[in-house]
């Protein structure tokens, strides 16, 4: 998946500007940067939720946004996303919700969806919460059926906003573990958006860092060697959780 | 709070905090003014005589007021009828984006191949149907007895008292059911429908079904629409009979007027035509109803605040809208010799 060029904004406001990285497949790629600089905008523009203002962003060189609705649909079958909330259908029971996707993308008879269902539920430990309604769910609990509704269709990228976001610290580890897993197990590729250092640093082979002020991408690379060979002050200090110089 | 202190240039502006007691915010915010005034003369407020805690809170605190808006106040009244101009424009062509999409999301259902839940109608047609015939029957019951009353009080002057059947059936089945019903069902359901959607919209709710590939009008405005389309005719035709049970009612207890007299005038006079006429309306009505709604939804800002809103927005644009619309097929009756 390739960003190149992309500007980004609200009306009059720019939230970024000429944005460009390759996402490789197979690799847990991570936006970066302070509260604020745009890193949920930037995916929400990668999954087809928000039309950049300029650039492209291509995904096995189709450009995503060239198309009509109907066509990003069907590029859009190929991600799945874990929202920050897990935004299930609170309509729907956690088993339904998993469903859902499997019966309005796929010709499967009911049986194989129910199976399907329970696989996808298992692999996030929540075969248990199948009839439970989201409402009666646990933060954890949420974004891991979130997870589950994300798999449902096998994707090939899988997207997270702030997976660690509101998490225990176990609770956090344990979806690290889950993300490592998915890459490893299914070689999915992974976007992630997150400021968590230590889950970007135990997962994350390659990143970007955007930045609030000038509203463009400063550094590109792993967390792990932005944080030891940044010379940007402002990467230097958000991977170091230092107070920036004055 | 006193007002800060003229600034002289007699380098930085000190405190004698020896007197000083308790203290709260006031004081922050006089000092902090007394900062910014310090800083625009070219001075300084030194907080060395402060106590510790309050030259804390005053370091956390800018020197500078933020810049005041450049835009000048007749070119703000510019700008905010600009705003509501292509907001206007932009929320009319979505409208109409929503009704193409369900539409087409419509004749698609026709093919069993529409992205919808059977049981999401099912249920809508549950909240939008049997449990709006109470409030229904007493409304349109209310104007049934209400347009009797009135017409008695006129038709007895001229010892046409019978005519009230007339009056009542067909001010009912050609206008009044129609458009009241409308009305209840916009301020019901049009509202619960921009509620429901909204705080779906605050959820990621609707983002997760078009980033699945589901579109939004099938799964979520086309079982709206089509339950409000196949319920409305039906209350229609209910609130016609209540509002006549009204008009009678009224008729038999203040008029020299008998119950098959009644009967038989209101059969003569409300003709087929009439009702077709009625019907029509109740299903254009209920188009607009579910599809303004569901825009309104849709377009909510993500907060409990912006639930509220789009909830009352509903109601007062599906009241107009209903309004508007009926004026606008009672002109195209009249054209047409209705």
């Amino acid at each position: 998946m390739s960003v190149c060029g992309v500007t980004l904004a609200f009306g009059p406001k720019i939230i970024q500007r000429d944005l460009s990285f390759d996402v490789r497949r197979g690799n847990i790629f991570a936006i970066m940067g302070g509260s604020g600089c745009g890193k949920s905008t930037v995916l929400k523009s990668m999954v087809g939720l928000m039309r950049p203002r300029a650039g492209t962003i291509l995904a096995d060189g189709v450009d995503i946004w060239s198309g009509s609705v109907a066509q990003r649909a069907a590029i859009g079958r190929g991600f799945g996303v874990l929202f920050q909330s897990g935004a299930l259908w609170s309509a729907l029971t956690v088993g339904q919700n998993v469903a859902l996707p499997l019966q309005m993308a796929t010709t499967l008879n009911a049986a194989a969806i129910r199976r399907l269902v329970r696989l996808k539920l298992a692999m996030v430990d929540l075969e248990d919460a199948i009839d439970t309604a989201p409402a009666n769910l646990s933060g954890g609990m949420r974004k891991r059926a979130g997870l589950a509704r994300a798999l449902a269709l096998d994707p090939g990228i899988l997207f997270f906003d702030e997976p660690s976001a509101g998490l225990d610290p176990i609770t956090s580890r344990r979806m690290d573990d889950l993300i490592l897993n998915l890459r490893d197990g299914l070689g999915t590729t992974i976007v992630l958006v997150s400021h968590e250092l230590s889950s970007l640093f135990a997962i994350a082979d390659d990143g970007v860092f955007l930045d609030a002020g000038t509203k463009t991408a400063i550094a590109h690379g792993a967390p792990a060697a932005l944080r030891d060979g940044c010379a940007d002050p402002q990467v230097h200090a958000f991977m170091r959780r230092e107070r920036p110089a004055a | 709070m006193p007002p800060a202190p003229p600034i002289g240039a007699n380098g930085p502006v000190r405190f004698d905090a020896s007197g000083l007691g308790r203290w709260d915010s006031g004081l922050i915010a006089f000092l902090w003014d007394t900062k910014k005034a310090a800083s625009l003369a070219g001075s300084s407020l030194d907080p060395a005589d402060l106590p510790v805690s309050a030259s804390k809170l005053l370091a956390l605190l800018p020197d500078h007021a933020p810049p005041a808006s450049a835009v000048k106040q007749h070119r703000r009244f510019l700008v905010w009828v600009g705003d509501r101009t292509t907001g206007w424009l932009s929320g009319f062509g979505q409208g109409s984006l929503l009704l193409g999409g369900t539409v087409g999301g419509g004749a698609r259902a026709l093919r069993f191949r529409a992205q919808m839940r059977w049981t999401d109608l099912a249920s809508n047609l549950r909240d939008a149907g049997p449990s709006a015939l109470a409030i229904v029957a007493v409304v349109n019951f209310l104007v049934g007895a209400i347009l009797a009353f009135v017409g008695a009080v006129q038709l007895r002057k001229f010892a046409a008292d019978m005519y009230v059947a007339n009056l009542v059936g067909l001010a009912l089945v050609r206008e009044m059911s129609a458009v009241m019903t409308a009305i209840v069902m916009a301020g019901r359901t049009g509202g619960a429908y921009a509620a429901r959607i909204a705080t779906m919209q605050g959820a990621e709710e609707i983002d997760a079904l078009t980033v699945t590939g589901i579109s939004v009008p099938d799964y979520v405005v086309l079982p709206a629409v089509l339950a409000l389309v196949f319920t409305m005719p039906v209350l229609y035709l209910y609130g016609c009979l209540a509002g006549m049970l009204g008009g009678f009612v009224v008729a038999i207890g203040m008029l020299d007027v008998t119950g098959a007299g009644y009967l038989n005038q209101t059969l003569g006079a409300v003709g087929f035509g009439q009702f077709a006429f009625g019907f029509s309306k109740s299903i254009a009505f209920a188009v607009l109803i579910g599809v303004t709604s569901c825009q309104i939804g849709l377009n909510a800002h993500r907060s409990a605040a912006g639930v509220g809103v789009a909830a009352t927005r509903a109601v007062v644009a599906g009241i107009v809208g209903v309004i508007a619309m009926d004026a606008a097929f009672a002109v195209m009756a009249n054209v047409a010799g209705f």
